[in-house]
């Protein structure tokens, strides 16, 4: 029985539709630019030398910062939820994560536009403020840092609440129970036990918010109206505004290679802790 | 008719360079109950698969009624499997289940209500055609597993140690059902154990294998009391197995000593070994026997004492007796000629 | 007993923060007024907007085929690529295995992006069959990760079973190991659906001039101003989902019972 021939067509279809659109991008990212902005087949490393100019290096900066708080962001708030849910009885503890999941199942776009509606100089925030009377004018909330960080905060808290919770609630009680037989107060059965062991579950929480985060141009866009260019406004810029492909592709790659990175360090944690539970 | 409704002949199997059966010659006759025997790894459901054609063997022949088979699919062979752990289908419940193989011969619904009715009689479940698997006893689902084979009339019926997973009391009764439901549908049950007590109470005979090869085959009671090696005899039962030489027909000197038997055949002076079932040892008083020792250990085992006994040149013997004999006993052993069985010494 | 307040407490603002916003866009979807800043009476107007609103509907329709296209195919392709990978040697699978990985790893944007210049490339038209190619494309690896737990779980000689009792390897496969791994093979489509519902980033590169998908829809309105038909767009979505949740839910207690 050859059943391995079934995935032919599945392979034909990831080298048509996933790895060669990967070949290209990385081939174009080698490539010159004609007087007319046209891709010319001829080998330079410009596109990565300009990446490194101060305003692009600053880009770069800025994004990884951006995910990086908002990973934080998301860690902090999401940990103390988690363990909640974790600890719910198994009834409340369905509703919570339906809670949690009912969300994404409404458009990403218009989760940060609401943000928009809320944020905004007539928002509803400004408004309630002003109401009680705490500020005359006011605040400039949208287009800011802040609001792309909160949109991104908004949009990929439920990323890091989902798998820590998956993997708290399936942790064994006799452990803690065993750790505070032998004498350890709350919170370093916590600190000693729990959170070593839930650490597979923190590690893919930050990689599912790390990654939209640093890649993303929605929010960025709505909430930073502009302001804020992060990595994923740059290489949407270069494709579809400044048509500069070559460019554009080098972004890619180096956004590639990053992801890659992060994935060989995570990956050696998540292996002895198990994480890779998927299939 | 053939004489022989399945023949293996040479039959090899390789898996990645591992060879699990060198060479099987087998032959089995129409409605015989054969039984595979041996350890795990010994190559019997490897054996077993090739006649049901699940694998395919590196060289050699399966015959089926005189006609070569080895590359004919499972479906198309009119032979049915019941398998280890039963792989009833979860998602069907009972009448489904046993149903299956006759929908897809397209039976009409009338006859294959009949039959399976039929089916669940013989195996006692009847009113259980609605239930659905899983909820049914590890008894109750190895009995839909061999109604669910049986219905489709298959020449030759396959059990891959089908008894493995019920309790000891379940599986004694389901031998005797077993056994009893081959003679009543009168076709030929090739079985796989590695319960020796099982293939002893069931087959018209038994093939020992170990290590993809055959070791011996014969009738049970051939297996048991005429074992032709050493593993055959340590597998089967229990027994003393003591390295002798052959002096010359029917005379054999163990330990120094000679006994008389009733074995001949063997060169002069040949190495051989010796097996003396433990029930075939007789205790007498501490002066009369051939052999003098001193009681060990005595474990009570229900019908009979375990009892292990140092004799003089402190070899340890275990005996069955029905009589107590207490620990520190002198006592004398008797050891009859037909007690004594003869092997060639193998390696 | 106060810690347990506190654990409420905190539960209860984590909730506001994600429904607020969500509260809010329904509110406003009701509000009578063309400056949006406060409330001035209740009305349907944004809803008889909305549907008269020919792009929207157009692009509603355009969202949901694509979903259950892309769904289906890459339901069918994964499927059958699960059951092969997982008879594959352990080298063959490893690489299939991180060739699936890839689109699960990738940003969306370099998704996109990457396969806006494949088409170019092949001179593919933009629009709506791109949009499909590439909603299957990010779709497959999820089927595949779906339905291969399922595969492992399998008892091996239950299709041993269906062949010995004389069927094809085509009846064992629809008769019996399909009804066995139909839960993943369920959860694979689901999960392709939604994610094709929710796309933004590929469909965004990936689609021509005059094919709008609704996430595209709303994101150029968004660029035009904010507009309360939006608000009771998100409404009737929300809606949407949330009565198909107590539906598959009350199911899912009822099959249970």
């Amino acid at each position: 029985m050859k059943k391995q021939w079934l995935s032919v067509p599945y392979g034909i279809w990831a080298l048509v539709f996933s790895i060669a659109p990967i070949l290209i991008i990385a081939v174009y990212s080698f490539c010159s630019r004609s007087a007319y902005g046209n891709i010319i087949y001829e080998f330079t490393a410009e596109n990565y030398g300009k990446f490194l100019e101060p305003i692009y290096i600053n880009v770069l900066w800025r994004s990884v910062l951006l995910a990086t708080q908002s990973t934080l962001a998301c860690f902090i708030l999401g940990y103390p939820m988690a363990m909640i849910i974790a600890k719910s009885t198994i009834k409340k503890r369905n509703i919570m994560v339906m809670l949690f999941v009912l969300p994404l199942w409404t458009n990403f776009l218009l989760r940060t536009y609401a943000w928009m509606v809320l944020l905004r100089d007539q928002g509803v925030i400004n408004q309630f403020l002003i109401y009680i009377g705490i500020i005359d004018e006011p605040l400039k909330l949208l287009y800011s840092h802040n609001a792309v960080l909160l949109g991104m905060v908004y949009n990929f808290l439920p990323f890091m609440v989902l798998p820590i919770y998956s993997v708290l609630s399936k942790l064994d009680n006799s452990l803690v129970e065993a750790a505070e037989d032998l004498g350890a107060p709350p919170w370093q059965v916590f600190l000693k036990v729990i959170f070593p062991l839930s650490l597979p579950g923190v590690i893919s929480g930050a990689i599912m918010v790390f990654m939209p985060a640093v890649s993303t141009f929605v929010i960025s866009d709505l909430l930073g109206g502009g302001q804020t260019v992060l990595l994923g406004n740059l290489i949407q810029n270069q494709f579809l505004v400044a048509r500069n492909w070559q460019f554009g592709s080098a972004i890619s790659m180096i956004m590639i290679i990053m992801i890659l990175i992060t994935m060989g360090i995570t990956s050696k944690y998540q292996g002895e802790g198990g994480g890779r539970q998927l299939w | 008719m053939e004489e022989y409704i399945i023949e293996l002949s040479r039959l090899t199997k390789k898996f990645m360079e591992k060879e699990a059966l060198c060479g099987i010659d087998l032959k089995i006759k129409p409605k015989e109950f054969v039984t595979l025997l041996g350890p795990s790894g010994c190559g019997k459901t490897t054996t077993l698969r090739i006649i049901g054609g699940f694998e395919e063997p590196t060289a050699g022949d399966v015959i089926f009624e005189g006609k070569q088979i080895n590359e004919v699919p499972p479906y198309q062979r009119q032979i049915n499997t019941v398998f280890q752990k039963y792989a009833l289908f979860p998602h069907l419940n009972v009448f489904d289940n046993i149903a299956f193989g006759l929908r897809l011969k397209k039976l009409d619904q009338g006859a294959i209500e009949e039959k399976v009715a039929y089916m669940l009689k013989l195996v006692n479940l009847e009113g259980f055609g609605k239930r659905k698997v899983q909820s049914l006893s590890g008894g109750q689902q190895q009995r839909v597993a061999i109604a669910r084979a049986l219905v489709n009339e298959p020449k030759v019926l396959l059990l891959d140690e089908p008894l493995g997973a019920l309790d000891l009391k379940l599986r004694k009764e389901m031998q005797l059902e077993l056994k009893n439901m081959q003679q009543r549908v009168g076709i030929t049950f090739i079985y796989v154990t590695h319960d020796q007590e099982e293939a002893l109470t069931m087959s018209d005979r038994v093939v020992v294998m170990s290590e993809g090869e055959i070791q011996q085959i014969g009738t049970p009671e051939d297996i048991y009391n005429e074992p032709v090696n050493r593993f055959v005899a340590d597998f089967i039962g229990e027994g003393n197995i003591l390295d002798g030489i052959m002096e010359e027909d029917f005379k054999v000197k163990i330990e120094g000593r000679s006994f008389t038997c009733i074995d001949k055949g063997f060169g002069s002076n040949e190495v051989v070994e010796v097996l003396v079932r433990p029930e075939d040892i007789q205790i007498v008083e501490a002066n009369k026997g051939m052999l003098k020792g001193v009681v060990e250990s005595v474990v009570f085992k229900g019908v009979h004492y375990e009892i292990l006994v140092r004799d003089e040149s402190e070899m340890t013997w275990m005996i069955h007796d029905i009589h107590m004999v207490k620990v520190g006993q002198a006592i004398g052993m008797e050891i009859g000629p037909d007690a004594i069985h003869i092997m060639k010494k193998v390696g | 007993m106060v810690k347990k307040l506190c654990k409420a407490a905190y539960a209860g603002i984590i909730y506001v923060f994600l429904y607020l916003p969500i509260l809010v866009l329904i509110v406003y979807s009701f509000n009578d007024s063309k400056y949006r800043g406060n409330w001035s009476g209740f009305t349907l107007r944004w809803y008889q907007e909305l549907m008269r609103d020919r792009t929207i509907i157009s692009a509603l329709y355009n969202t949901f085929t694509i979903a259950i296209l892309a769904s289906l195919l890459a339901t069918v392709i994964g499927t059958a690529a699960a059951i092969g990978i997982h008879h594959m040697k352990p080298r063959a699978k490893a690489v299939f295995m991180n060739i699936t990985y890839l689109p699960v790893m990738n940003p969306d944007i370099v998704i996109g992006i990457s396969l806006l210049a494949l088409f170019v490339w092949l001179k593919f038209k933009l629009g709506y069959i791109t949009l499909l190619l590439a909603h299957v494309t990010f779709n497959i690896p999820y089927v595949i990760l779906a339905v291969l737990p399922k595969i492992y779980q399998l008892n091996p000689h239950l299709e041993e079973a269906a062949l010995d009792l004389g069927a094809t390897p085509l009846q064992a496969f629809f008769k019996v190991i399909l009804p066995e791994i139909m839960a993943g093979v369920v959860t694979g489509f689901l999960l392709a659906f939604t994610l094709s519902l929710d796309d933004f980033m590929v469909s965004f590169f990936t689609t021509g001039s005059g094919v709008n998908t609704l996430s595209i829809k709303i994101y150029s309105m968004t660029k035009l101003g904010v507009s309360p038909k939006i608000n009771a767009l998100s409404t009737i979505l929300f809606i949407g989902v949330l009565s198909l949740l107590i539906i598959l839910q009350q199911r899912a207690s009822n099959i249970k019972e």
